[in-house]
């Protein structure tokens, strides 16, 4: 039977050490929702989340009080919507009116961000996806709780260089869009390589084309309780240190089955996966770079925080994959700037650089995320950002994402401040030399050597 | 068989045990385990109960719970065993 000192550390863990259940996303597929007519697409879509999803929230929060542990967001991811509205969808106008559905429906199911405002494009695009990544920064400017993501590349087809191109100017019309709050709608949105179909974290997620009618995946996370754990590891050697981190990542997972089944089972929907990531917020004690703190470094991005950093995300793998036989999403280290106090320190104390964030992306589990940079940073400039870490994603075998936020008419030093789990952003240095004449360069990079594996 | 844990945290004083005992035996909930310690100076107390047919007055119990502990100054909480299973145990 449990003993005093067990039920004492998982409470602890969750009074103490911010461990929660980070989102039950439920994932749905539109496929039957496609109409020629644009209203019919939009009564569909909405009649089928309001239905799928009509009891998700209350759900959550009877599970959070079953198990004593915070639920903390309630989420929805669609399938992509430049496929869904290919049919219905003539003008920007009109994928624009879909975001507006997406957002009523999610307003009127009680979630806060539903994802899926996608387009797949890692090898190339149609006519009517060329239209659709158009609509972006209209819809994220109408909408509150619409993400949206485009992926450009895969390590199975190469980057599709010319939406890698187009993306660039999106992101920038997309914080200029929302100048006013703070360019927010640039928060919103997401450029991958190697997109997971079953991604529960937002911005990024929607439910993909591989997919069933219906998922529930869920993401944990307690970067508070390996911080908390790894203090007991200080001077210890490696060996330590990887097992400390590998039997938290373990319990932290454990209690993310737990849940997944749970809700999967009383909303009568199958579970997907368990996502289990280290992913900070702005909260005193929820941070990924206090963990990297703690295992050495002065502030992330001194010498040593790749290694740090790679020790962490392969550990926290292999504790989560003996905990669940469905882990999936984005599972790692997720190493947003404004999302984490630690990382927003050390960029004010000069530690670290778009450039070592960079070298981060390649060993941890997504990449360049809620980065603020200087508002007359060219397009270009950002589709060069872009195409850097796309090609990480692509050689590497693994996802990589970005997400810049142009932080228009401010320049280094400002800072963006977004409140809430969004945080703040100092604004940070580009390197500003050209590329322009390799990112307009039309077609797309070939597939990397190791992708012939058939 | 609903097994649920009860966590009692709070300044120790008389008569912790008996109004949360009370409580249970009220609301027919069977106590299956009970261990407790002091931790830095404060009450902290244990229980495993099983809730049986009770299961659908969750709800109602750890309202009610809640309600009592403010009453006297401590913490109880309730939750379902299972969280501490999964975690814990292979």
């Amino acid at each position: 039977m449990i003993n005093i000192s067990e039920v004492n550390e998982t409470n602890e863990m969750i009074q103490h050490e911010n461990l929660d259940v980070r989102t039950i996303t439920m994932g749905i597929s539109l496929f039957d929702c496609i109409d020629s007519s644009l209203e019919n697409t939009k009564k569909n879509i909405y009649d089928k989340i309001c239905r799928k999803a009509g009891r998700l929230v209350e759900t959550g929060e009877h599970i959070s009080k079953s198990y004593g542990i915070p639920v903390v967001n309630k989420r929805i991811s669609v399938t992509p919507i430049a496929t869904v509205g290919s049919s219905a969808c003539k003008s920007e106008e009109d994928y624009v009116e879909l975001a507006k559905t997406l957002d009523k429906a999610a307003e009127n199911v009680g979630v806060n961000l539903i994802g899926g405002y996608s387009a797949m494009l890692a090898k190339g695009n149609t006519d009517r996806e060329i239209v659709f990544l158009n609509s972006i920064p209209e819809a994220l400017k109408v909408t509150a709780r619409v993400c949206s993501s485009v992926n450009v590349g895969s390590s199975r087809t190469g980057i599709n260089m010319d939406a890698v191109r187009r993306m660039g100017d999106i992101v920038i019309d997309t914080a200029r869009a929302s100048y006013g709050t703070e360019s927010l709608g640039a928060a919103k949105l997401v450029v991958f390589c190697n997109a997971p179909d079953d991604n529960p974290f937002m911005a990024g997620a929607f439910h993909g084309i591989t997919e069933g009618e219906s998922v529930i995946n869920v993401g944990v996370s307690g970067p508070g309780v390996v911080k908390k754990a790894l203090e007991s590891a200080r001077g210890a050697d490696f060996e330590f240190l990887c097992e400390t981190i590998k039997k938290t990542a373990f319990k932290i997972t454990r209690v993310g089955q737990l849940v997944a089944r749970e809700a999967a089972q009383m909303l009568g929907v199958p579970f997907g996966i368990v996502d289990l990531s280290l992913a900070p917020t702005p909260a005193i004690g929820d941070s990924v770079a206090d963990i990297l703190k703690e295992i050495g470094l002065e502030h992330p991005g001194a010498p040593g925080t790749t290694a740090a950093l790679a020790l962490l995300n392969d550990q926290v793998k292999k504790g989560g994959v003996m905990a669940s036989s469905y882990v999936g999403g984005l599972s790692g280290a997720f190493i947003p700037v404004s999302e984490d106090q630690g990382m927003i320190d050390a960029v004010e104390a000069g530690a670290l650089t778009l450039e070592k964030l960079e070298a981060m992306t390649c060993v941890c589990s997504v990449g360049l995320d809620m980065i603020a940079i200087p508002g007359d940073t060219s397009a270009e400039t950002v589709a060069g950002i872009i195409a850097d870490e796309m090609a990480i994603g692509m050689i590497n075998n693994k996802t990589t994402a970005v997400r810049l936020i142009p932080a228009i008419g401010m320049k280094v030093g400002d800072k963006l401040n977004f409140g809430g789990l969004f945080g703040y952003a100092p604004v940070m240095p580009v390197n500003s030399f050209a590329c322009d004449r390799f990112v307009n360069r039309k077609g797309r990079i070939p597939a990397p050597i190791h992708s012939f594996k058939n | 068989m609903q097994k649920v844990v009860i966590t009692v945290l709070g300044k120790d004083k008389v008569g912790i045990m008996a109004k949360v005992c009370t409580y249970l035996a009220d609301n027919g909930i069977n106590i299956l385990d009970i261990s407790q310690t002091i931790v830095s100076g404060y009450f902290n107390m244990m229980m495993i109960a099983d809730m049986g047919e009770k299961q659908d007055e969750f709800e109602k119990v750890r309202t009610e719970l809640d309600e009592l502990g403010n009453g006297i100054g401590v913490q109880v909480r309730i939750q379902r065993e299972d969280i501490f299973d999964m975690m814990h145990r292979l």
